[in-house]
């Protein structure tokens, strides 16, 4: 038996000289990140406060810490794919043999869906949602922690397929029977299916988290009506989490048993059904991208009343529409697959359901528009990305419907045209409202706000840079071109290429400015310090100090409207922070710090590349690694650390917060 | 069409886009059936779409907080009759447009035939690695990665897989449909001109997938008896074992044809990747799809 | 500061459940583990899924009704339903406190759910010897796994199980281990209901003429 399974050195691809290059640079950075901060004596520092960290609000960091850094790998694919196709038309074959393009455009939409919209999405979550429903911290914490080192850890296997091994070559659902061990024979769709099955793990209990923080978790008072429209849609994103992930684990489990113990699920052979694999693995899909978008909508909410100085109109159609939408989106996922064949009955069902969609989110739009009417908008930037979001989304929107028409969908269905109608709702969706948070939020992370011109800057290379290299691609997808090609014979679409490449480039402007804004903005941090409340903010997480102290509140607040904080400055300015030493504090249980989840994410790490690389005696190490170290933690006799009040006292008098003028 | 005006419009977009050869640009009654859908269905949204847009940035802009002369309304939160918009505006719309999609579902299924006074021509397809291999049983020949379809007659297509998921797809012709090992999928479609036009599998099946791309030549009646008698005349024979060689993998193959094919060779492929004993496999693969 | 009103100013009035702030720890626990098994049960219902489409797709081998052994099924039911019987037991000694009672209602237990492994085990490796492996047919592999997976579930509860005893024995029944048991058993009904589901939607069904 050989000791290191399929493991030798021909699985480190010498002779691409391109993956080698990008192998070299990743493991460059990395090295020189962990020699920095080794010599800087960091270490202790960083896992006390961060890597054992249990809090959610440094949980809610490290995600988005993680998700930026992937949203570089994923970005590299995209300008890779986008210069290939510039130049690889006619004859020419351009500089990615199908062998390196085929793995960058299945890594390219795993990596952006999985390691970098869902890490944001998770993290804004993780740092707000236990701020504004005026709590310590989710329900818990340390499976908290747990769930962002399984991300992690699936992060760090799929950065290893660059370097040891390949990926996948199947495109990002990989369907069988391409994905089986007979069409797909390597190690790389392997890295896939064990990376998504281990970051699918940490989602789920991420989905459980939130559930049962925002439904067993909330400030007294604070009714389920008086919440935060963000904490909605995180509440129905994480009832999703919890309805369909499993699903993907038990598709993905199956897969994976086909490929290692020649299963029958999905083979062509004795009975598989490959159609059974594309209904779950959509059952899953569909959901997920609601997952994505709902909580950015949320964010949207937030922002469109804040920067308005006025509520957010229609409070309960909001709630009614994001509810709407969390269990439409489980009836809908046949559109996904119109053209496999189902009788009409099937496809007019999906595609009438498939609109119904568009119902809630219209609504949404509605709303926002009218949240502004009668208020005092100011432009800052989450306001830029609200507006670019509200005019780009309603096309990808429109787009959206026709392709919920089943004969216009045979038409376009795996075209260019799809490609374009998917990002033109993530993009303004999920990742606006992403970056819309991340501004909107950092100040009260990090006690400093982010500098206003590289931000604006940021969103207009964004903004111009997404029509440039997406408008293309609907005019070539109508031409008749369709997906992941890796070199095309009709010239008249390499010009709409040419312009979607300039597009693409310009997008890397606009992520070089957003590094730049972070640079900057720490830089010169000692010049935009905030108060708790630097935006006039509506909520409760805009009534503590920035960046607010481990226990949130030192009295859990009494909540009795909407708009928690708003109401209190408009009804009881009065009611300034007593001294200190007036106020009765009592001590705060505060969960102790744990290395449970870090040494769990080592040995899930361990186990996937045992796994991947049929390296049995490894794959036992890291399992019952797994199993000791969750047992040693289980037998951990102190679980929780007590706060005394004088620290807390002293930390309030240290941080008066104050509303904003 | 019924918007005239938005109909010169996307024409001169098509045109300027240069637009041809594509979805935009039908030669048969079924891809001209799903422009014309696209068109409306576009033409009921952009209605309601541009609108919006306008009233965003009109909003955003009036309001700005700059402004003096907007006036503050801090409680203006809920509205009954704006709700009440709210919430038809969208409603209509996914009606309007939902009728047409449920409509149309079942007037253009792609097993449904072709109303037509001409006999249908059958043909049989099966996508392999990486290339297409058309079977005329009625005929009696095959080709390989080249299509002739008389025009104005209804073409029959009966569809599978040797091995990975493909789809077939000729837009100026009709939409695509899935290729599947084990199982047979239908489409009807008609060229109603004469001309080439293109096709190609439209799910990535691997490395080869760039190039699985056929030309479709839509040629007047005579010629395309001419063609059959032709090809009938030289050329290899279609038999299992020129099937098993042509299924090995290969790219970017030149089109050829068969002058002969054994019999059953299409039922056979299908039945391969086939499970016995499944009620979903049917002994007459013409008959799994029932024709309205 | 935006508090309207510290702890000690609370109102009188009896406030809703949904207004009465952060519910206790062990509500907390119990509700996030009954929705953790609520998504056991959703991947559960994909494998029931897979199995129903590919129920009939024997290649040409064996069906259910000429393998299934509906005497070894139902003794592995009755084993498996009298250790819910005893788990709850175990949950009438925790809330007692009483240790030897605890003891003696997890030892039946963990021997009523290894006899229902044990057979399992057993009928597995029968098929297995007869040829119905797993690699025959997708109707097998369907089977071996959604059985399995509740299988596997059940070796997972046992090995829980023995640790929740020691924690016992080294802890007492401090409210951590309390609130980890009070979850154990959830999970082993839980158990109990995807089992009856799957022997009247496998084995009972499978065996329909």
């Amino acid at each position: 038996m050989n000791l290191l399974g399929k493991l030798d050195w021909s699985a480190i691809p010498f002779d691409q000289p391109i993956i080698m290059g990008a192998s070299g640079g990743m493991i460059l950075g990395i090295g020189a990140v962990l020699s920095w901060v080794l010599l800087k004596g960091y270490v202790p520092y960083l896992w006390r406060e961060w890597i054992t960290s249990v809090d959610h609000k440094r949980i809610g960091v490290m995600y988005i810490v993680l998700a930026l850094l992937m949203l570089l790998r994923g970005f590299s694919d995209a300008i890779m794919m986008r210069t290939q196709q510039a130049v690889a038309a006619g004859g020419a074959q351009g500089y990615l043999p199908p062998e390196h393009y085929d793995q960058i455009f299945t890594a390219h939409g795993t990596i952006m869906i999985f390691f970098v919209a869902m890490p944001l999405v998770i993290g804004m979550m993780n740092f707000a949602v236990p701020l504004q429903l005026g709590v310590r911290d989710v329900a818990f914490p340390t499976l908290n922690s747990v769930s962002f080192w399984l991300t992690a850890s699936a992060v760090l296997l799929i950065n290893v397929s660059l370097v040891v091994g390949e990926f996948a070559r199947t495109g990002w659902m990989a369907y069988p029977p391409l994905s089986e061990l007979q069409f797909s024979p390597g190690v790389g769709v392997d890295y896939y299916l064990w990376s998504l099955q281990i970051s699918g793990v940490g989602t789920l209990l991420t989905g459980i988290n939130f559930v049962t923080t925002i439904l067993k978790l909330r400030a007294p008072g604070m009714s389920l009506m008086r919440m935060p429209v963000f904490c909605w849609t995180a509440l129905a994103s994480s009832l999703m989490i919890v309805a369909v992930f499993p699903v993907l684990t038990a598709t993905f489990a199956m897969l994976l048993l086909d490929r290692y113990l020649g299963f029958h699920f999905f083979s062509l052979d004795a009975g598989g059904n490959p159609m059974m694999y594309v209904n779950l693995f959509w059952i899953w899909g569909h959901p997920e991208v609601y997952i994505l978008v709902l909580p950015a909508f949320g964010i949207f909410s937030e922002v469109s009343a804040t920067f308005s100085g006025k509520p957010l109109f229609g409070y309960r159609s909001m709630v009614a529409a994001t509810m709407a939408i969390c269990i439409l989106s489980m009836l809908v996922w046949l559109h996904h697959f119109f053209t496999m064949g189902a009788s009409a009955n099937v496809n007019a069902f999906f595609g009438v359901m498939s609109m119904l969609i568009g119902l809630p989110t219209g609504v949404k739009i509605f709303n926002w528009v009218f949240t502004m009417y009668g208020g005092r908008v100011r432009f800052t930037v989450p306001v830029l990305w609200l507006i670019g979001f509200m005019v780009t989304f309603v096309l990808g929107g429109l787009t959206g419907v026709l392709l919920a028409v089943p004969p216009v969908d045979w038409q376009v269905h795996n075209s260019m045209f799809l490609i374009a109608h998917f990002h033109h709702v993530i993009i303004p969706g999920v990742l606006f409202g992403l970056f819309a948070g991340y501004t909107y939020w950092f100040p009260k992370a990090f006690g400093f706000a982010l500098d206003e011109r590289w931000g604006k800057a940021a969103f207009w290379c964004w903004f111009i840079g997404f029509h440039l290299a997406f408008m293309p691609l609907y005019v070539v997808g109508l031409m008749g071109m369709t997906r992941r090609m890796q070199h095309y014979d009709n010239l008249a679409w390499q010009p709409w290429l040419l312009v979607a490449g300039a597009g693409a480039v310009i997008i890397l402007a606009g992520i070089v400015c957003q590094a730049v804004q972070l640079v900057v903005s720490i830089r010169t941090r000692d010049r935009r310090r905030v108060t708790g409340d630097p935006w006039n903010g509506r909520t409760l997480e805009w009534s503590t100090a920035s960046p607010p102290p481990a226990w949130n509140f030192a009295v859990l607040p009494h909540v009795s409207d909407k708009d928690a904080f708003w109401s209190t400055k408009q009804h009881a300015p009065a009611a300034r922070l007593q001294p200190a030493q007036a106020r009765a504090y009592k001590p705060i249980e505060m969960p102790s710090n744990s290395p449970i989840g870090f040494v769990n994410a080592f040995f899930a790490v361990i186990f996937g590349f045992a796994l991947i690389w049929h390296i049995w005696w490894l794959a036992v190490v890291g399992a019952l690694g797994g199993f000791v170290s969750i047992l040693a933690f289980a037998f951990r006799r102190t679980d929780e650390i007590e706060i005394p009040p004088e620290q807390i006292a002293q930390f309030d008098r240290a941080h008066p917060t104050e509303f904003a003028a | 069409m019924r918007y005239p005006a938005l109909s010169a419009l996307l024409a001169g977009v098509m045109t300027l886009g240069g637009c041809s050869e594509g979805v935009l640009d039908p030669k048969g009654p079924v891809a001209a059936a799903e422009r014309l859908i696209m068109f409306n269905s576009t033409a009921i949204m952009l209605a309601i779409v541009i609108p919006t847009m306008i009233a965003t940035l009109g909003t955003a802009y009036w309001f700005r907080a700059s402004n003096k002369r907007a006036r503050y309304l801090p409680d203006f939160e809920y509205s009954g009759r704006l709700e009440l918009l709210v919430w038809s505006i969208p409603i209509m719309t996914v009606i309007l447009v939902g009728g047409v999609a449920w409509v149309s579902t079942y007037d253009l299924d792609p097993p449904k035939a072709i109303a037509s006074a001409e006999k249908p021509v059958r043909i049989q397809v099966v996508a392999l690695d990486w290339k297409w291999l058309f079977i005329y049983p009625d005929e009696g020949i095959a080709a390989v990665n080249q299509l002739t379809v008389p025009v104005g007659t209804p073409i029959s297509f009966e569809l599978t897989s040797a091995g990975v998921m493909n789809s077939f797809f000729v837009p100026q012709l009709a939409g695509q449909i899935y290729t599947m090992a084990g199982m047979a999928t239908r489409l009807n479609l008609q060229a109603d001109h004469t001309g080439t036009y293109r096709g190609m599998s439209a799910n990535y099946s691997g490395a080869g997938f760039s190039d699985m791309h056929f030309n479709v030549e839509a040629v007047p009646a005579e010629n395309y008896a001419a063609w059959v008698a032709a090809t009938r005349g030289n050329g290899p024979v279609l038999d299992e074992q020129t099937y098993s060689t042509l299924a090995k993998p290969s790219q970017a193959v030149a089109p050829f044809s068969y002058r002969t094919v054994a019999p059953g060779l299409f039922s056979g492929i299908v039945r391969t990747a086939m499970q016995s004993g499944d009620p979903l496999c049917v002994t007459d693969i013409a008959s799994e799809r029932i024709e309205r | 500061m935006n508090a309207i009103a510290s702890d000690a100013l609370r109102p009188e009035l009896p406030l809703a459940v949904s207004e009465a702030g952060p519910a206790p720890k062990r509500i907390v626990v119990t509700y996030g583990f009954w929705v953790f098994i609520l998504s056991d049960i959703v991947m559960f219902a994909a494998l029931f899924a897979t199995y129903a489409v590919l129920v009939h797709a024997t290649a040409g081998g064996a069906a259910g009704s000429q393998l299934f052994n509906q005497v070894s099924v139902a003794v592995e039911t009755g084993c498996l339903l009298l250790s819910s019987y005893t788990c709850g037991l175990m949950s009438l000694a925790i809330n007692a406190k009483r240790h030897v009672a605890t003891y003696a209602a997890a030892i039946a237990t963990f021997v009523l759910g290894a006899a229902f492994l044990g057979l399992e085990i057993h009928e597995f490796a029968d098929m297995i010897a007869r040829g119905a492996t797993p690699q025959s047919s997708a109707f097998l592999s369907a089977f071996f796994t959604l059985v399995g997976c509740h299988g596997l579930h059940v070796t997972v509860g046992l090995i829980w199980l023995a640790v929740m005893m020691a924690q016992v024995a080294a802890h007492d029944f401090t409210a951590a281990v309390t609130r980890r048991l009070l979850c154990f058993a959830l999970f082993w009904h839980a158990l109990d209901i995807i089992w009856i589901c799957l022997f009247t939607f496998v084995y009972l069904m499978g065996v329909r003429p």
